[in-house]
């Protein structure tokens, strides 16, 4: 199989494992896709050093676009690339990232140190929601 | 130096993410129980995959630029602490916007959220 078609296919089985076979329901979640927004940004600028500094080359034969030139930076955008990697990263990324939250909300409601909670911040923050102890 | 441009991005990964720990009280390290346990199997798989693309010669390393240690199928060692640093990363990064938000993770017991959001007074203080 190519990259392409793993890549679909990772996106495929994380989608159904946290929607049917484990119902953690991130999916259907603001507080998933929240986290996800700043991650893929995240992704997107380490991402880019590694594939724009061709630490890391991928076989035009694997993915949408050609392969990474061995004396050039694959472009910014275009020719399959974002922030200069494979968009196949992105569902790389997400399917890595998905598999993660649902193996660890999954384990939480299954009791494994389910509790202490996250928070409350140790700093103010923008947005923030009242403590209900008020 | 350049031998460790790969582990350098992962560095700032741990770096740019470990303070919400603190700040947040994320308590995702301090879970390190639960967060191994949904770690392994996460390893497994992508490092599975990750053989198969090097095999399947989707994706080659620059020698120059990662510390050159080699698993066998010719791992590197830099993409297994990838698949380590990148998912602690997320789970800090959800842990964080739970903290700020208390919006419903998932793992809350039944009666405690309210349209979303958790309404009771437990927190690790």
């Amino acid at each position: 199989m190519t990259y392409t078609q793993l890549a679909m296919l990772g996106v495929v089985v994380v989608v159904l494992l946290d929607l049917v076979v484990v119902r953690t329901r991130l999916l259907r979640r603001r507080v998933f896709w929240t986290a996800y927004a700043i991650i893929a940004f995240f992704q997107l600028v380490t991402n880019g050093i590694l594939t724009g500094l061709r630490i890391v080359r991928y076989d035009g034969a694997a993915i949408v676009g050609s392969s990474t030139p061995v004396d050039a930076p694959p472009p910014f955008l275009g020719d399959g690339r974002i922030a200069y990697a494979p968009v196949e990263d992105l569902l790389f990324g997400f399917a890595l990232v998905v598999l993660t939250l649902v193996l660890w909300v999954r384990l939480g409601r299954g009791g494994v140190q389910r509790t202490p909670y996250a928070g409350p911040p140790r700093v103010r923050f923008p947005g923030a929601a009242e403590d209900p102890r008020g | 130096m350049s031998r460790f441009a790969y582990v350098g991005v992962l560095a700032f990964v741990v770096i740019g993410t470990g303070w919400l720990e603190v700040a947040l009280r994320t308590r995702v390290y301090a879970r390190w129980r639960r967060l191994l346990a949904a770690l392994v199997p996460v390893v497994v798989l992508f490092c599975l995959w990750d053989l198969y693309a090097i095999a399947a010669g989707h994706w080659t390393f620059d020698p120059e630029r990662t510390t050159g240690v080699l698993l066998p199928g010719g791992l590197p060692l830099d993409e297994v602490l990838f698949f380590v640093v990148v998912p602690v990363a997320a789970v800090l990064t959800l842990e964080a916007v739970r903290s700020v938000k208390r919006w419903e993770v998932g793992d809350e017991p039944a009666g405690s959220c309210v349209d979303g959001v958790r309404v009771d007074d437990e927190d690790g203080a």
